[in-house]
């Protein structure tokens, strides 16, 4: 028995996620090329499938149907269910994005599948597959392995490198007709409220410039903002930041708020709590902007400044600017 | 209306983690506990609700004898009585599938109208428990959830969910199901000298998981390791901030060729 991979590549309002790439590329690691299938949900995914063929799917299933093309849970299982059990697929592995992370244990529970999720690097010995992830905020990793005969993966954002290995390829589509036991779905998404941002999800961030208490007010998150906008970085903030009514909930870094892992974290007045930490550690790089020499952020810090963000992210926004239009 | 509250044990955020003999295992005589900040909010949303929609609220916990604690914290915020499944004294591994099995089977008993749970522990960060016990049990199940409204006297509810960049899923959800609590559903309260009083008394059912059955975990656990240690890093102070903003830039793309 070798390893047959499908892989959920996640679209959101039409555009594919970048963890598509790196989804696929590690499916391709761990299987080896040609054992890796892909699925694209929802109206007009289908335009999205060279780009996985170039990331090594030689196979896309393409579901145009309209309990798929918003996210919603129950059909979501259904689907990936139905095209895992006709193709005799052992592996399937998605993103630990919201999403996938919203419906793989669903997924795993219904078919009595092993659960691996989180994980930041795959690997077989023969037929079975191991996983290392990240546990106690990414104070230790832990490596899982499967026992059951389907295995399901999610991979953690922004880890796993996306690699074009077939540039140019063209894929084999094969678009699924399914029917959907609907009294099975139990709740009905009513409304979708778009974010203000275009910016990537916190989540899925390669760049993150966060705010901590020392922003003092909402109005100052545009000394960030400016910032972020130079580089694409999405804007965090800290737990004390949000407590303090200065951001909304779902921009706080840390532990009750989003786990990151960008390759460049920029804290900005951010003292630098086990809280916060908690969330952000596991950062490629981070930069820390901050008034007290003592903030324990300098010590997780690769790069430090000791100063005043308000004089410092002006200065660093000008600077960037220069370097990148060079 | 019938409220269960799902509750877990975890080691405080604080916790320094060493391994056991030969990695397989992790050192835990030193670690300190607490109640899973999101079930926090589970627990104060089961309480509130209750006040709204009187019945009765139950809260388990599934682990060694520290859930006890778990439990009382419950209990002590207003919840009628506790569940503990015990696992003291069983050997096997249980997995997450195993013990939403488990903790299915109580909730198939107590067949309560919704669930509270939180959208995931901050020791695993693997948001498997409610809504696996959402798919054995029949649920649908609404992670991260940021609001919740009752309608039709009880019966259903518009449950707002966090997905992403400020992205907000609606939901219309018709009762029984599973809610993961979010943070900002609400502000939980401290328990109060009396509801610490009130709760020792507060009944607390103990059944081992052994007798309960479990099934063999399809998730097995290898080892542990603990991540590289970073080099320190480079502060620069006492500079103008010219000057340093520079150095730090330059740096991040010489050195550690983000840019």
């Amino acid at each position: 028995m070798t390893l047959k991979v499908l892989v959920y590549a996640e679209v959101r309002s039409g555009k594919l996620k970048p963890t598509a790439g790196e989804t696929l590329s590690e499916a391709v690691r761990l299987a080896g090329a040609g054992n890796v299938h892909a699925v694209l949900l929802g109206e007009g995914a289908s335009t999205h499938a060279d780009t996985l063929a170039s990331f090594g799917a030689t196979k896309v299933f393409v579901v145009e149907h309209a309990e798929t093309n918003t996210y919603q849970n129950e059909p979501h299982v259904q689907a990936l269910g139905q095209i895992a059990k006709a193709g005799g697929y052992n592996v399937i592995v998605g993103p630990a994005s919201p999403t996938g992370r919203d419906f793989f244990p669903r997924l795993a529970a219904r078919h009595g599948a092993a659960l691996l999720t989180d994980v930041v690097k795959l690997r077989a010995e023969g037929d079975r597959v191991i996983g290392t992830r990240p546990l106690y905020a990414g104070k230790t990793l832990s490596e899982v392995a499967s026992k059951a005969p389907l295995t399901l993966i999610t991979v953690r954002p922004n880890v796993v490198a996306a690699q074009v290995t077939a540039a140019g390829a063209k894929a084999e589509v094969e678009k699924v007709t399914l029917s959907f036991d609907t009294s099975l779905i139990k709740a009905r998404v009513v409304e979708v409220r778009k974010g203000k941002s275009e910016k990537p999800d916190l989540t899925e961030a390669s760049i993150i410039v966060s705010g901590g208490r020392a922003m003092a007010n909402a109005d100052n998150f545009k000394v960030l903002h400016a910032l972020s906008d130079v580089i694409g970085a999405t804007v965090g903030a800290s737990r004390a930041a949000v407590d303090s009514g200065y951001a909304p909930h779902d921009m706080q870094v840390g532990q009750t708020g989003k786990t990151v892992n960008p390759n460049l974290y920029i804290a900005c007045g951010i003292s630098g709590s086990i809280q916060h930490l908690a969330g952000m550690r596991t950062s490629k790089v981070i930069v820390a902007i901050n008034t007290d020499p003592e903030a324990p952020i300098f010590q997780k810090a690769d790069y430090g400044i000791v100063a005043d963000l308000f004089t410092a992210v002006p200065v660093m926004t000008s600077e960037l600017k220069k370097l990148l239009e060079h | 209306m019938k409220i269960l509250v799902l509750v877990k044990s975890v080691p405080d955020t604080e916790t320094k983690i060493k391994l056991g003999s030969g990695g397989k295992t992790l050192d835990e005589a030193e670690f300190k506990y607490m109640v899973n900040p999101y079930d926090e909010f589970a627990i104060e949303e089961a309480v509130r609700t209750q006040e709204k929609w009187p019945g009765e609220s139950v809260v388990v916990s599934m682990g060694p004898t520290r859930c006890q604690e778990a439990i009382r914290k419950a209990l002590a915020m207003g919840v009628d009585r506790g569940v503990w499944l015990n696992t003291e004294g069983f050997a096997g591994e249980v997995d997450s599938l195993a013990t939403a099995k488990l903790i299915a089977k109580i909730v198939k008993e107590e067949a309560p109208d919704v669930v509270f749970a939180g959208q995931m522990a901050i020791d695993d960060y693997a948001s498997h428990i409610g809504p696996m016990v959402a798919e054995l049990t029949g649920m649908p199940c609404i992670q991260v959830a940021t609001k919740i409204e009752w309608k039709e006297g009880g019966k259903s509810a518009r449950v707002e969910r966090e997905v992403e960049g400020g992205m907000v899923e609606v939901y219309d959800v018709q009762t029984p199901f599973v809610l993961g609590a979010q943070k900002s559903l609400n502000e939980p309260r401290f328990p109060s000298l009396p509801g610490i009083m009130k709760a020792k008394k507060k009944p607390l059912a103990e059944k081992k998981i052994a007798d309960l059955g479990v099934d063999a975990a399809v998730v097995e656990t290898l080892g542990f390791a603990l991540p590289p240690e970073k080099a320190p890093g480079k502060v620069f102070k006492g500079e103008p901030v010219e000057q340093m903003v520079q150095k730090v830039v330059g740096l991040l793309r010489s050195e550690a060729k983000v840019l």
